[in-house]
């Protein structure tokens, strides 16, 4: 097991594919000899050549547009948006091309292509540039999101993800990318639509995906100080959502709280709580309960921006809340 | 131009630099956070175009827009306030460089989307229309920004409709790393107005004067025809895209070669040579706004942050 950081990881997904299979390639803007605002296609210019790293004029339509048809017609592009932000500047291509085509015309389609995207606030970016609305693209069938939480999923993931015959929107965390983890070394995929258990525990459920893993395995380690020993879910894929590991996790403990970045309302925890109650209420032993962003739009201050961020402390009353 | 407005566009000019190296500095000391992308070597371009308006003429602009707030009337305490996040910010804090804007100086605002706000630019132009005045917006936007759907819709709506908006591209050569020859289809371009019947014109921006003649030009040409005019203006910035741009797609030496015709020397030797001013008249106010940027780093500094009731605040006109 190799310890790398979740940009080497995605970064060497990318690489391991391109050399893979030729009819990868990847387009966006400033991916090329800028090297990614992120820097993970730093040297892919360079190794691949402009045919391959294809940096686009500032036209989002654009970008998913000429994905979208060149996926049609067999190759496998990969667009990145710069951030997942101005993905609202081509939602038509998102939730009126990429996601119906194959259905609105009986299968004949095909799209296999990966959208990655970097969401998420803490940068002081300002209300437009900041936002986690993973749960409005898990919204629409037609679609998968996937959004890992470690470097090895992150890795695994994208790699099923560029084969995956499936628009696929691939959602990264702008404060993630120098968290590092453990990767087998060697080729290896994991596949889509998998929750996993990432910490083991007895007394309450954390279900959570990306940023949220990140807090809520340090709340974990917190809560455990108080003896109190937290499973902790990692959704990994919104759409399509596995519940089993998260039912199993609950039937065992009959408490849990969801995590998430985003807005409380309508997002990723609304789903994952009523699919329990739907799907395991007689295993409820209290109200579960949702840690969220708060409903305002991400202030550039500092201060105001980490307080209406959900924190560990947040997760931490939130669990004890559920113990009572 | 009157003797004393010249010395004002001077004062303009070296108050945007100053600010904004001062902002610097306190970007590297941590005390600014987020984007800030900075004006410098631009500063000819938004003093010479808003010389040319009247007060009731509107301006907006995308996110390179500390300039543009400082040229249309906003203090530098408050500048400087808003990028330390500060409640006494124009934005109270909430917005930061990115977002400056003040309606009651006709300043409508920095944008982050690329390209977002020119539709909305017309939209401006179209509240005028139907109150039935004569009121001129200055949209300005970069030249990356020409390449996105935005561009295209709002530019042949205001034609269409026959709208009074001065659109200005900064062609400062890049949008981030993409030199303008890799991203459009024309490099000169003043001729995507061509595509939508528009009159059009350039300017050099690094000359404020020529850029002031060229905009006072096409904002009579707008008003009195009611209809809109695109100006492109030739410029560059000297510093990276935004803080921490390690600008591998361009060469020093091109970036020296601009920097030789810096706007501000070019209108001080301007100065001196039309015997506009004096050495020392010129002096002096590099020395005021030395003053009152130190006085608008210690406003900033002192200011209170927005406090959490803030946070709730201003998300609903009504509750
Ligand atoms: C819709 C959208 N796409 C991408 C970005 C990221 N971005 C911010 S500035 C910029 C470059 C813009 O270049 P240009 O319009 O030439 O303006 P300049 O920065 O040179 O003043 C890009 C790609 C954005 N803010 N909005
Ligand atoms: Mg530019």
């Amino acid at each position: 097991m190799a310890k790398i950081t979740m940009r080497e990881a995605i970064s060497q997904a990318l690489m391991e594919e391109m050399d893979r299979d030729p009819a990868v390639f990847i387009l966006g803007e400033e991916v090329g000899v800028w090297g990614g605002t992120y820097a993970v296609t730093k040297g892919f210019y360079d190794k691949y050549g402009a045919a391959r790293v294809k940096d686009t004029p500032i036209a989002e339509n654009a970008i998913l547009g000429a994905a979208i048809g060149a996926a049609m017609v067999g190759q496998r592009p990969i667009a990145e948006l710069m951030t997942i932000n101005f993905a609202f500047s081509a939602m038509d291509y998102i939730v009126n091309q990429a996601a119906k085509l194959r259905y609105m015309f009986g299968g004949q389609f095909t799209l296999p292509m990966v959208i990655r995207a970097v969401g998420g606030g803490g940068r002081q970016l300002g209300a437009t540039h900041s936002q986690t609305p993973d749960a409005i693209f898990a919204h629409f069938p037609g679609l998968k999101v996937v959004s890992p939480g470690t470097p090895e999923d992150a890795k695994g993931l994208l790699k099923s993800a560029i084969r995956s015959n499936d628009p696929i929107l691939f959602i990264e965390h702008a404060t993630m990318y120098q968290v590092r983890g453990e990767v087998p070394e060697g080729e290896y995929t994991i596949p889509i639509g998998k929750s996993k258990v990432q910490r083991p525990g007895k007394d309450l459920t954390i279900v959570t995906y990306c940023k949220g893993l990140e807090l809520s395995m340090k709340a974990a380690d917190e809560l455990a100080k108080e003896g109190i020993e937290a499973e902790i879910v990692d959704l990994r894929t919104l759409r399509p959502l596995d519940m089993e590991p998260v039912l199993e996790s609950f039937k065992k403990t009959n408490r849990a709280i969801v995590v998430e970045e985003g807005w409380k309302s309508y997002g990723v925890g609304s789903e994952v709580v009523s699919r329990i109650y739907e799907e395991a209420f007689d295993y409820v032993d209290a109200p579960i309960l949702r840690v969220a962003q708060k409903e305002v739009p991400l202030p550039y201050n500092r201060t105001l921006e980490q307080a209406a961020l959900p924190q560990v402390p947040d997760i931490i009353v939130a669990a004890k809340e559920v113990l009572k | 131009m009157k003797k004393e407005q010249l010395l004002d566009l001077y004062y303009q000019m070296v108050l945007i630099r100053r600010v904004e190296e001062r902002g610097a500095e306190l970007y590297q000391a941590g005390k600014i956070g987020g984007f800030m992308h900075l004006y410098i070597g631009q500063e000819a371009v938004s003093t010479g175009l808003i010389a040319a308006r009247e007060p009731r003429d509107r301006v907006i602009t995308a996110y390179r827009d500390h300039g543009v707030a400082l040229n249309c009337g906003i203090s530098s305490n408050e500048v400087m306030a808003e990028l330390l996040g500060k409640a006494t910010g124009m934005s109270k804090g909430k917005g930061g460089s990115m977002h400056m804007a003040d309606t009651s100086k006709n300043m409508w605002g920095g944008h982050a989307i690329v390209g977002g706000h020119l539709p909305i630019a017309s939209g401006l132009a179209l509240g005028d229309q139907y109150a039935g005045n004569d009121n001129v917006t200055i949209c300005m936007f970069g030249d990356g920004a020409t390449n996105i759907g935005y561009f295209h819709e709002a530019l042949n709506l205001a034609k269409t409709w026959g709208l009074r908006v001065l659109w200005v591209c900064e062609n400062n050569q890049y949008g981030m790393g993409t030199a303008v020859e890799r991203a459009s289809a024309v490099t000169e371009i003043r001729q995507k107005a061509e595509g939508y019947g528009m009159k059009n014109g350039q300017a050099d921006g690094m000359d404020v004067m020529k850029v002031y003649e060229a905009a006072r030009e096409a904002i009579d040409y707008i008003r009195k025809e009611g209809q809109p005019y695109l100006l492109e203006v030739d410029t560059y910035r000297f510093r990276g895209h935004s803080m921490g741009d390690p600008e591998r797609y361009r060469k020093a030496e091109e970036v020296k070669q601009w920097q030789e015709n810096d706007p501000i020397g070019i209108f001080n030797k301007y100065l001196l040579d039309k015997k506009a001013a004096t050495r020392k008249q010129l002096d002096e106010i590099e020395a005021r706004v030395e003053e009152e940027v130190t006085k608008a780093v210690e406003f900033a500094e002192a200011s209170p942050e927005p406090t959490m009731e803030d946070l709730f605040k201003d998300i609903y006109a009504d509750n």
